[in-house]
């Protein structure tokens, strides 16, 4: 099932928008994608992010794979527990496997990014 | 002899059964101009009969070092090989396989390389080794590739102490990505620690040492770490594997990579290769380190296992973001080196360590006393030291090669400061009468 | 739990392997030498009895799988025989006790041997020089981009900053072009799997220095118009770069040189029968036109006046990449290669290992999709596209052929194929090995129908089952930490 309450990107990022704080992380289907994680590089907090950009990149067994924000900001939040556990990206993609929170620069339309119905739509087309 | 199987009747019934007319049929996806219409110029067929024969004669026409002795180091060693090495690296199961890419069938392979890991990390003291670079020289200059990588910056301070060939290779590698060598000045046969001190600054990704030096001199690292250190640079170590039967590892000298020729460990002179380059670093850089890595793991049973791991990092999977280009390391060297280890073991390497260094310690201190010759730079050091020569050294060696003797280096090939002086060695297989008939032949 | 236990488990206080004789000069304390607070205290290593040494390694060696034990059709690998007579002249005394710095005068033997191989690889490749300097293949890529950078900076033409590969290439390609400060452009294949000129034409430009091709690529195809594309991208000002992996395909059939490549490698541990080592020594030598090789590693062998000689004198030399010659160790297995083989036998080596590799193709190409249709030059990709539908991945496929007694083929590559299985049987490969191969990739076509768990679940005869990877990556258990 995909998260209604989210929105989601063409490069498999989930977004949840609360005020001007936007928490970031891939979707089931990209987890599952790219098999067990093993690894995430991830910026610290107080590091900027532009929209589209690479923010840090996600390392499977057999695939690295960048990681793109769909908003420009700063890092305020980076989950702290998916050094030790990368697991969690796995397990639990859209609450445990969150990323990073972003204090977003300006008030990103949300129409841009797909809805949960449009992203299952795309990934049934590719 | 092409070691082709198949008879030309079963060649005829392959050909029939894909509906090909000849074996000329099959190579027509090569346009006709491109075909080859003559017979490569290249000699043979022999039979085995013939090539044993040839191949003996070639090999009478070099003097070999077991009807030669050799007093001659600089970075390629005579020392022991004991026979259980080749008895190991010569099974095929072991030389005929190719990478372990499927470990339930290379189980053989990946236990032996993790074993080479752990030896590698206890005698250099560092928290991580890979399966093997090509040599000394290469695996240096990826070490400052990895310094680069790791702090951003392209300068590589290294002491014109470490052996010329590695300086060499350093500046092909640094030419062809855009890095910059920088050369720090020797106090005699030491590296000159206050021009090294100047020479690191805010661009300075990696001061390198190499310990013992080229000319056997035992280096004072505490400087240089400092100097790296305190500029936020990276400490890079190269070193001698059997030294480190006595001397203090680099490990312990808070080094952030370590990189050694491992060839001493079981592996023939062979003219200069294949050899073994070691390659080490802390556990924080693992995700920067080049070349292949062996981890133990568990199969579906629970059964302890091991397999290439970290894979991610190299070409086959990160193509032009790879830590390396290194494909085909030195594998079975590495296997040599880990039978050498696992057979001299804690005592022996000891014993080996010490033997080079009383012998060169002795034959230093008698040729001293030799009119005609002088040991002019007082600096510790372990198989091998520097001996100014009053006669010619192409004169002395010619003189040695007739009685069946190699002389050392003359170090004027690569110091042009230092015509005249001879980098001599001694191995833990030089024997006091062999010392004994060097030292007359020089003093005649 | 594991069959066989570490070194270190085996170790035991106050043992050694070998014996070494007492010091017989004066002996004086090491401190004293070396200054003590250069001295190590303690030395970690292993305490082992010489029969446990051999023992320990030779248990290991019968949990392996090398070409001696059977089949092993690894794609772009050529794991051919090993002939086990240049195995035997390679460890000769009189070829590998030799120091590299030793007297001109008393190496002329082993000089020989290099300076004669410099001139056969020129000769097999179509090419005027050759260096063996290089270690391995990458080794070689890795000298030939940086000869085609010095050239380009001779010329003027330093400014040139792109290299362009196939999406089909070997991983090496890319990260070697990164490595000599070159920007990666791929460009696609067309769907006859050979590069697709229009691609190629539409990225080549006064900003590429180098295009760098496999032929045949890694699909086992001719790149047909390999001539016209080497016109191409000269007319561009760039150069052309051979990856020579698959030289086992074209053996006095065909030469590189002549469709206008301008430098190649070779792996000698591939095509030219010096074994793998489970992952090297190899040796790449690389062989140029004439107008690269004043910029060739220094030194190069030399010939004056009937003496061999090694030639430093190279003012334009990129300098070096190996402390030494190359692994001449390799160098001369390969040698007595060539000599046994002779130019009839080279040419034989190609031929049978095309035929091979088309009858294997057509006897597996009913139960597996087969992109590129039914012929192919010394390899072959499969896909197991029909299998994947059923569930049953290329990966099990391997694992299952295992229990075959085979090798598993390389798979997942080239990465244009989904599912790949990359087959080349090489030509010491007998007709009954390629039936018994082809009716177990049948077999195991036929599992995936009627008993897919079998295959997903395989292998089941191995010493360790299917290994965990990902907790191999995130414990990161590199070396032995337990007692010893």
């Amino acid at each position: 099932m995909i998260p209604e309450d989210l929105r989601y990107t063409a490069s498999h990022e989930w977004v949840r928008v609360e005020d001007d704080l936007a928490t970031i992380g891939i979707t089931d289907h990209a987890q599952s994608e790219l098999g067990d994680i093993v690894y995430l590089e991830l910026p610290k907090v107080g590091a900027t992010v532009q929209s589209n950009g690479v923010f840090g990149t996600i390392e499977s067994v057999k695939t690295v794979s960048d990681l793109t924000s769909p908003v420009s900001g700063e890092v305020v939040e980076v989950n702290d527990e998916l050094p030790d556990a990368p697991e969690l990206v796995n397990e639990e993609p859209y609450s445990g496997g969150w990323m990073i929170i972003v204090k977003m620069e300006a008030l990103i339309e949300l129409d841009e990014l797909m809805t949960a119905e449009q992203y299952e739509n795309f990934i049934q087309e590719h | 002899m092409s070691y082709v199987p198949n008879t030309d009747s079963e060649r005829r019934r392959m050909l029939e059964s894909i509906g090909a007319e000849s074996i000329s049929a099959l190579f027509e996806q090569i346009p006709p101009s491109l075909i080859l219409q003559r017979h490569l110029e290249v000699p043979g067929p022999l039979s085995e009969i013939e090539l044993r024969k040839y191949a003996s004669e070639i090999s009478r026409a070099n003097a070999c070092l077991d009807d030669y002795t050799c007093f001659l180091g600089a970075g390629i060693y005579d020392h022991y090989i004991p026979s259980t090495v080749p008895a190991i690296t010569g099974r095929s199961e072991f030389y005929t396989a190719y990478t372990p890419y499927q470990p339930e069938i290379s189980q053989g392979n990946l236990q032996a390389i993790f074993e080479f890991q752990s030896l590698v990390c206890r005698l250099t003291g560092m928290e991580v080794a890979n399966a093997s670079m090509y040599d000394g020289a290469s695996a240096l200059a990826e070490a400052a590739l990895m310094a680069t990588s790791i702090t951003g910056r392209k300068g590589w301070v290294v002491s014109s102490c470490v052996h010329p060939a590695y300086r060499e290779t350093m500046r092909s590698y640094a030419w062809a990505s855009g890095c910059r060598v920088v050369e720090v000045a020797r106090t005699g046969i030491s590296t000159d620690f206050e021009d090294l001190g100047r020479h690191v600054t805010d661009d300075t990704a990696c001061v390198i040492i190499q310990n013992p030096n080229f000319f056997g001199t035992v280096e004072s690292l505490s400087e240089a770490e400092a100097a790296a250190h305190e500029k936020g640079a990276l400490f890079v170590v190269c070193c001698d594997p059997i030294s480190l039967g006595l001397l203090k590892p680099p490990g312990e000298h808070n080094a952030d990579i370590c990189v050694a020729e491992g060839q001493p460990l079981g592996i023939p002179t062979g003219f200069g290769g294949p050899l073994l380059g070691i390659f080490a670093c802390k556990k924080e850089f693992v995700r920067q380190m080049p070349g292949r890595v062996v981890g133990a793991t568990t199969d579906a049973n629970g059964r302890r296992g091991y397999t290439l791991t970290l894979q991610t990092r190299e070409q086959h999977i990160r193509r032009e973001k790879a830590t390396s280009n290194i494909c085909t390391n030195e594998a079975l060297n590495a296997l040599a080196a880990t039978v050498y280890l696992a057979t001299l073991g804690k005592h022996g390497l000891r014993r080996v360590a010490d033997l080079c260094l009383q012998n060169a310690h002795y034959a230093a201190k008698t040729i001293a006393t030799l009119p005609h010759y002088e040991l002019p730079f007082d600096a510790p050091f372990f198989k091998e030291f520097v001996v100014k020569c009053r006669k010619p050294i192409t004169e002395i060696n010619k003189r040695l090669a007739r009685k069946k003797m190699i002389g050392g280096l003359d170090l004027g090939r690569f110091y042009p400061e230092l015509v005249g002086h001879m980098l001599l060695c001694m191995t833990e297989k030089r024997t006091v009468n062999e010392i004994h008939s060097l030292i007359e032949e020089m003093a005649s | 739990m594991s069959a066989e236990p570490t070194i270190f488990e085996l170790s035991s206080p106050g043992r050694t392997g070998v014996d070494l004789p007492a010091a017989d000069v004066p002996e004086r304390p090491v401190g004293e030498l070396l200054g003590a607070e250069n001295l190590r205290d303690a030395l970690p290593l292993p305490e082992v009895s010489q029969v446990d040494v051999i023992r320990h390694y030779t248990r290991l060696s019968s949990i392996n799988y090398g070409v001696n034990t059977g089949f092993y059709p690894l794609g772009s690998c050529t794991m051919k025989y090993n002939p086990t007579v240049n195995e035997e002249i390679a460890a000769y005394p009189g070829l590998s006790k030799l120091h590299p710095y030793q007297p001109e005068e008393l190496s002329q033997g082993i000089l020989r041997v290099l300076y004669d191989m410099q001139f056969f690889l020129a000769e097999i490749g179509g090419m005027d020089a050759t260096t063996l300097q290089p270690a391995a293949g990458a080794h070689g890529e890795l000298t030939a981009l940086m000869l085609f950078k010095r050239h380009h900076e001779r010329v003027g033409e330093g400014h040139r900053h792109i290299v362009i590969v196939p999406d089909s290439s070997h991983g090496t390609n890319p990260a070697t072009a990164a490595r000599c400060g070159y920007e990666v452009v791929k460009v696609e294949s067309g769907p006859d799997g050979r590069v697709s000129i229009s691609a190629l034409k539409a990225e080549l430009s006064r900003e590429v220095a180098a295009v760098m091709l496999t032929n045949p690529n890694t699909l086992g195809l001719f790149e047909t118009q390999v001539a016209e594309i080497a016109e191409m991208v000269h007319d561009s000002g760039a150069l052309l770069y051979c990856d020579g992996a698959n030289m086992n395909a074209i053996l006095g059939m065909h030469r590189p040189g002549d469709a206008g490549f301008d430098a190649m490698h070779f792996n000698l541990h591939k095509t030219f029968g010096a074994p793998h080592g489970g992952g090297g020594p190899g040796s790449g030598p690389v062989a140029v036109k004439s107008f690269l090789e004043p910029y060739l590693p220094s030194p190069m062998i030399g010939f004056d006046e009937g003496r061999y000689y090694l030639d430093s004198d190279r003012p334009d030399s990129i300098g070096r990449l190996h402390a030494f010659y190359g692994n001449v160790g390799v160098i001369v297995k390969s040698y007595a290669y060539i000599l046994s083989l002779g130019a009839s036998g080279l040419k034989s080596v190609s031929e049978n290992a095309v035929l091979n590799a088309n009858y294997l193709l057509n006897s597996i190409a009913d139960a597996y999709e087969v992109p590129y249709g039914r012929r192919c030059m010394h390899e072959f990709v499969a896909s197991a596209s029909k299998q994947k539908a059923l569930g049953v991945r290329a990966l099990d496929i391997a694992k299952r052929l295992i229990d075959f007694g085979f090798h598993p083929p390389t798979i997942y590559f080239p990465l244009i194929v989904p599912e790949a299985l990359m087959i080349e049987p090489t030509e010491t490969e007998s007709v009954e090995t390629l039936d018994a191969f082809a009716q177990a990739m049948r077999a195991i076509a036929e599992e995936a129908q009627s008993d897919p768990e079998v295959v997903k679940s395989a292998p089941h005869v191995t010493p360790v089952t299917r290994l965990d990877e990902a907790a191999a990556a995130r414990n990161m258990e590199l070396q032995w930490t337990g007692g010893d």
